[in-house]
């Protein structure tokens, strides 16, 4: 049974030597191993989550043979497992759905580092989400910003090119500032490992030591993780990146990489600081009004897009303010909404991006949404699958997307203060209906009837199917027994702080 | 004030570091100097770690003689040091592929002025729709 503990640290050193191994091995074989491995991580988290459920606790992992303070750490636990398999899966999912746009947008000699790339991301990504070790934290941030800098520059066209190097240059800023915090967290509690500086910022916080600097450092850290995740206003990236990126590119960016540094943040925030600390309470404050500000301009930006591409990215935004709300609230009830939100958007934005790319293919390429006219009617499933995505972004019950509405509501109406209750509650009014009307535009518009000049319907790859059809499986077990998954997530909260 | 910052000047030498750096990798239109200011801000940053370190008169921990190890102050904290060389190992990769970027990007657009670029971006982009 014990065994399980090894499944974190096998999970990073499969993508790693899957990354390594990709390098030489043909494009084909690449996409195989690379399909597999990330089909073998879900498992492998999804056994350490259940595994801490049955036990009913976390448990810490040391790496090699020097043990705490100074070694390096990983920590398993439920939501460790929860986040991971969902990662792995959405990874997993993302490249199958979109082989054909990668054979389509990048060079046959390139391919095989694409898939070499997606190792890395799933690396960074699983590292992240099991580290105990701030610093580790940090350079697997930056091997995530690298990696994911690879995925969009890989396809070598002038907007791809110019969408990196804005992506790359706030994402080095965010990480700047997130190692500035770390810097001056560690010269006030003097270590890098999770539960030891939670140790120390207990003490500082009782004797009032050093409130400034504690106070700087935590607001740095999530200043710098918010840039890097795209919360309101440094989401002015998204639509030139999804936008312009592969579609499978698109999906991972938006689905698993922005995912994985916000699970830090509430790592970082429950595990170090303390949820309930008032040296947090200046920054929860901030993060809950870019939050509500995040989840209404970016409603407002999607719904002035004049192509499909644009809108989904936009509404990431939006999407991710609800997150931000929910860290920002800070109560129980309220993180696990910005959990099951998170699930809920990462399993959802893949599906969009993924049919969106399709019914672009039968519009002429072309993805403003004059052209998309019809194209439901011209490639039926993608038009299926894309109205289930949009169904879940607006809050449609059954759906994942209503869950975690329906969670943040009723965190929102528990919330002790008047004002931040009713500005929430008043945001996630506006941004349904905005959410409402932009989506069921695009699905009228999709659907409604075509010209003469109809295409034939393309042929279904099986590929597609599988992962659109896992993608809208999952959201709908996550919509209909979101009660069973609430509980699973509110369990993984109580073991993490 | 100005005695507790003459007391811990290597911070504010760093500080005013990082501020040069990141106004330079966010307000600098060039590329170039984009990189440039990017290497500046991460300097700034290892150049605090590095003084957290520092006990003055102390050495590095490199223990050549085990019958004479002496006491843990006549040692410098290696930790912030290892942390300064994982940084900068960081710091290389982040730069080589921002350089990679704006080699790519001058090939595309015969310029290393974003604002530029960008306008060629867009009416590149207004001629395709």
């Amino acid at each position: 049974m014990d065994f399980v503990r090894n499944f974190p640290l096998f999970s990073v050193a499969l993508c790693l030597m899957s990354a390594v191994l990709c390098s030489v091995l043909g494009a084909k074989p690449a996409k195989w191993l690379t399909l597999s491995v990330q089909a073998v991580n879900c498992c492998l988290s999804a056994s350490v989550a259940a595994f801490c459920l049955c036990t009913g606790e976390s448990y810490l992992y040391p790496m090699g043979f020097i043990g705490a303070p100074w070694g390096n750490e990983l920590r398993g636990g439920v939501l460790e497992g929860l986040i991971g398999s969902s990662a792995a899966l959405v990874l997993c999912m993302s490249v199958l759905g979109g082989v054909r746009f990668i054979k389509r947008d990048i060079l046959p000699a390139k391919q095989n580092l694409y898939f070499l790339l997606i190792n890395l991301v799933g690396a960074a990504v699983t590292s992240l989400i099991y580290t105990n070790d701030v610093f580790t934290g940090y350079v697997f941030l930056e091997i995530l910003t690298l990696s994911s800098c690879g995925i969009l520059m890989i396809r070598d066209i002038g907007r791809t090119t110019l969408a990196a190097t804005r992506y790359l240059i706030l994402n080095l800023m965010g990480s700047g500032l997130f190692l500035l915090g770390l810097i001056l967290s560690y010269d006030i509690t003097g270590h890098l490992l999770m539960q030891s500086m939670a140790g120390s910022f207990d003490l500082l916080e009782q004797s009032g030591e050093h409130a400034i600097v504690a106070s700087v450092a935590v607001g740095l850290i999530c200043v710098g993780l918010g840039i890097k995740s795209g919360l309101y206003p440094f989401h002015f990236w998204m639509q030139d990146t999804y936008g312009s990126a592969t579609p499978s590119s698109a999906a991972v960016l938006s689905g698993v990489v922005s995912k994985g540094y916000i699970f830090l943040l509430i790592k970082i925030m429950c595990r170090v600081i303390g949820i309930g600390s008032p040296l947090l309470e200046g920054a929860r404050f901030i993060l809950l009004v870019l939050g509500i500000l995040g989840i209404v301009m970016g409603s407002v930006g999607a719904m002035r897009q004049s192509s499909v591409n644009r809108m989904i990215a936009l509404s990431s935004a939006a999407q991710i303010g609800y997150i931000y709300v929910g860290i920002g609230l800070g109560t129980e009830l309220s993180l696990a909404a910005a959990i099951l939100q998170l699930i809920a958007h990462m399993l959802t934005k893949p599906l969009l991006f993924l049919a969106a790319a399709r019914l672009t293919e039968v519009s002429s390429g072309s993805p403003v949404f004059k052209a998309l006219q019809g194209s439901g009617r011209r490639d039926p499933f993608a038009g299926a699958m894309f109205s289930a995505g949009a169904f879940s972004m607006m809050g449609i019950p059954a759906f994942a997307g209503f869950s975690a509405k329906l969670y943040f509501c009723v965190a929102a109406v528990e919330y002790q203060d008047l004002a931040a209750r009713w500005a929430v509650l008043l945001a996630l009014a506006v941004s349904t209906v905005l959410n409402t009307y932009y989506f069921i535009r695009t699905a009228i518009r999709i659907w409604s009837p075509i010209g003469p000049a109809a295409e034939k319907p393309p042929r279904h790859e099986l590929a597609f199917v599988a992962a659109s059809t896992v993608l809208v499986a999952l959201n709908l077990v996550i919509g209909l027994w979101s009660g069973q998954i609430s509980r699973v997530i509110s369990a993984g909260i109580e073991m993490l702080s | 004030m100005l005695d507790k910052l003459l007391m811990n000047y290597e911070l504010a030498f760093a500080v005013i570091l990082f501020g040069v750096g990141l106004c330079t990798l966010l307000f600098h239109r060039n590329m170039i100097k984009k990189i440039i200011g990017l290497n500046i801000m991460d300097t700034g940053l290892y150049l605090l770690l590095a003084s957290m370190g520092y006990v003055e008169g102390a050495k590095a921990p490199i223990i050549e003689d085990l019958t004479n190890i002496g006491e843990v102050a006549d040692y410098i904290n290696p930790v912030p040091s290892a942390l300064v060389l994982t940084g900068i190992v960081v710091s290389v990769s982040v730069t080589a592929i921002s350089l990679s970027l704006a080699v790519r990007l001058f090939k595309k657009y015969h310029s290393l002025d974003l604002d530029e670029i960008y306008a060629i971006a867009r009416r590149q982009e207004k001629e395709v729709f």
